[in-house]
């Protein structure tokens, strides 16, 4: 199972309408799966970064990093090496919270995990919480005893550990 | 600066990248790019449907070797045009297709971009797939520079459609324009020059091959590699195959030529690709329909893969030295590294081999019978036709019988809709490419049914003055599937019958063009000759048995040294 362990892919591409329709689009049209997406501009001018996380073998990781290099408006494509990276992501999730012996358990476990809460109600909790995907996965499982309203994941985002970078050079 | 409108300005940015000619039909969201014409040195050629427009801007770029430029309006215009991109998607054909849009802004708001407007269709997400790239223009400014960069990438690298789309508002608007721009575009860098290194183990691979045979493809004919091709050939001794685009990139009649592998390929080249123990394989991306059962392909060489696009290397073979670059380039280079390798010259055993196996296996090495049939037709056309005649073919029984019996003697001389397999796209490329061959004759080899999906641009030919030569293998149904019915099906038709209308000699007539009718093979000739002389286009019926098969033929699932069935 070692090689359909999930890969992450970072591509650097033009901040302009369509793009990520074209990105989207080839995996779709080519069979790949994406298990998350997310993306944002960065410091260089009219860049954003897409953080793609895929579910495939080594081959399909390849030729996803092949057709994605193809596409014009893809300025750059690099393969993230798990060891070599630091990788986070956020989740909002709002509990239900019958009573007040609920409310200050859930508070706990949220310190634990390093989280804070962000809306109260008096029957609710807000909570966001950052760091990688287990973990985020481990708190969730905790939550579900109490019952979750509701959760927003971002999806994973990443960079490389130490002085070396993606970037476009000018 | 010059003060223009957008329209005016689109014009003179297609001047300035020397476009002659164009095909398309208008609408109302390109009124005001037609308003222009009258003034414009671009020859339009009004086509009956923009799939033909399109199909016709690829014949015309596979011949010459420049971009085809077609143009439709807005919603149904453009996404008939759809067929055509896919088409030149598919076999990596430089076209630029510039589609009318409703205004992206205006005082009308109700008749803007993403309101439904009439006639409007979202013509960028629908080619998205199926282009290389596309542009929506905002402003008439920045027309020149988007103009440039289409044709850039259009042009270059693995060569394919790009999509212009036009909302009517840039069209109108005056501006102050400037045509002096250059592009920049970081994201499209496309490697040319091979990597020395895999160059020389090439080289060594080839040098020290028995038994090397070369596999050439479109990429071949696309990068204007054909001499270097033979060069490589003759100094190896190895026989070259092609793919089916690749057909035309060796002479046919050549000695160390193959013929086309794969489904309908030629049974000496399925064959030798098995014996081969280094497969030398350029510009070319192991389609399904070439390979066949990819287990069992080629499956004792050893392989070396140059092709321009990187995508295409290990996507659907394992290769074991890639070569990233242009054909030509790496040809050049892999010659002159073999000329210092090899001190001696290549062993003739291996030559003789397939001197033997030609003569034992090779379809055209029979002569034809005088009957009706395809093989005796396509080998008289051969004989009737120069050297540089230029032929295309509709999709299906008519296509792989050019394939198997028509011998390409030239490269772009052999045009045919190979990975999207249109039926239609055979006639209305003929008229584009007469268009930039004017001088030579154009042969559309063509099915009656695959002639019954464009046949309206005989009005294109006619009035337009462009002729051709339509030559219908009529038999009254859709052949291929009809064979696979016969041949997979328990010979039970299903709504294959196309019964015998119309009368396509009366159809001729109709549209002013000249119809012939033949029963026999030395008809045939008359009316070819008859045809060659005359300044109308002509479609000369030949009707044949419904029963005729293509042979050989790999079974679907079969590797293609499986080839069953006579030829």
């Amino acid at each position: 199972m070692e090689n359909r362990k999930i890969k992450v892919i970072a591509a650097l591409v033009e901040n302009k309408p369509g793009v990520l329709h074209s990105v989207a689009n080839m995996f779709r049209r080519r069979g790949f799966n994406i298990e998350s997406i997310t993306v944002g501009r960065i410091e260089q001018e009219e860049l954003s970064r897409m953080t793609i996380t895929v579910n495939g073998d080594e081959k399909t990781l390849e030729q996803v990093v092949k057709q994605l290099s193809k596409l014009i408006d893809v300025v750059k494509v690099s393969r993230l090496e798990p060891e070599n990276i630091v990788t986070r992501e956020l989740a909002l999730i709002k509990v239900n919270i019958p009573d007040n012996k609920s409310r200050s358990d859930v508070i706990n476990c949220v310190e634990v995990f390093r989280g804070r809460v962000v809306d109260v109600s008096p029957e609710s909790l807000t909570m966001e919480i950052t760091g990688t995907s287990d973990k985020i996965d481990a708190f969730l499982n905790l939550m579900r005893t109490y019952g979750i309203m509701e959760l927003a994941r971002t999806g994973l985002t990443a960079l490389t550990r130490g002085v070396s970078s993606i970037r476009v050079d000018e | 600066m010059t003060r223009m409108s957008g329209a005016k300005a689109l014009l003179k940015s297609l001047e300035n990248q020397n476009v002659e000619v164009m095909f398309g039909i208008l609408g109302g969201a390109l009124l005001p790019i037609y308003d222009h014409f009258c003034n414009s040195k671009i020859r339009h050629i009004l086509c009956r449907h923009e799939q033909g427009a399109a199909h016709a801007a690829e014949g015309y770029a596979r011949v010459s070797g420049k971009a085809g430029v077609c143009m439709a309006t807005s919603g149904p215009g453009a996404t008939n045009l759809v067929t055509g991109i896919a088409n030149a998607y598919m076999d990596s054909s430089p076209i630029i297709a510039l589609t009318g849009q409703v205004p992206s802004s205006g005082t009308n708001t109700s008749y803007i971009i993403g309101r439904d407007a009439f006639q409007e269709a979202d013509i960028i997400g629908i080619t998205t797939p199926i282009t290389k790239h596309n542009f929506q223009l905002h402003t008439a400014k920045e027309i020149p520079k988007i103009v440039k960069t289409a044709f850039h990438i259009a042009t270059t690298g693995r060569p394919g459609p790009v999509v212009i789309d036009m909302p009517k508002n840039a069209q109108t608007e005056i501006a102050d324009i400037d045509f002096s721009n250059g592009i920049q575009i970081r994201g499209y860098k496309p490697t040319s020059n091979p990597h020395p290194l895999q160059i020389r183990k090439a080289a060594e691979l080839l040098a020290e091959s028995e038994k090397p045979v070369i596999l050439a493809g479109g990429g071949v004919i696309t990068s204007n590699a054909s001499a270097e091709l033979l060069q490589v050939a003759e100094l190896l001794l190895a026989p070259v195959a092609t793919s089916f685009m690749g057909k035309g990139s060796i002479p046919e009649i050549h000695p160390l030529s193959l013929g086309s592998i794969g489904m309908h390929g030629n049974p000496v080249a399925n064959k030798l690709l098995g014996e081969a123990d280094v497969l030398l394989a350029v510009g070319t991306r192991f389609s399904d329909r070439a390979t066949g059962k990819l287990d069992s392909f080629c499956k004792s060489s050893k392989k070396i893969h140059i092709d321009i696009d990187t995508a295409e290397i290990g996507k659907n073979i394992d290769v074991d030295i890639p070569i990233v670059a242009d054909a030509q380039k790496a040809l050049k280079e892999l010659y002159e590294r073999l000329v210092k390798l090899l001190k001696k010259k290549k062993s003739s055993t291996w030559a003789k081999h397939v001197k033997e196996a030609k003569k034992q296996l090779n379809p055209l090495s029979k002569t034809g019978s005088k009957d009706l049939k395809p093989k005796a037709l396509l080998q008289e056309l051969r004989r009737l036709l120069p050297k540089n005649a230029i032929v295309t073919t509709e999709v299906g029984q008519n296509q792989m019988w050019a394939a198997l019996y028509f011998n390409a003697l030239k490269p772009r001389t052999f045009i045919s809709s190979g990975g999207l397999g249109t039926m239609g796209f055979g006639f209305p490329a003929s008229i584009g490419a007469k268009v930039a061959c004017p001088d030579r004759p154009v042969v559309d080899i063509a099915g009656d049914g695959s002639f019954r999906m464009t046949e309206q641009e005989l009005a294109t030919s006619v009035t337009e003055d462009i002729p051709v030569i339509v030559f219908v293998l009529n038999n009254s149904v859709l052949g291929m599937v009809a064979q696979w019915q016969r041949m997979f099906f328990k010979g039970r038709y299903s709504h294959v019958k196309l019964g015998k209308i119309p009368d396509f000699v009366k159809l001729a007539d109709a549209y002013g063009a000249q119809g012939l009718r033949v029963e026999s093979v030395s008809e045939f000739s008359k009316a070819v000759k008859k045809a060659l002389k005359s300044d109308v286009t002509t479609v000369i019926d030949v009707p044949i048995s419904l029963e005729e098969n293509v042979a050989p033929m790999v079974p679907p699932g079969c590797g293609i040294d499986e080839q069953v069935g006579d030829y």
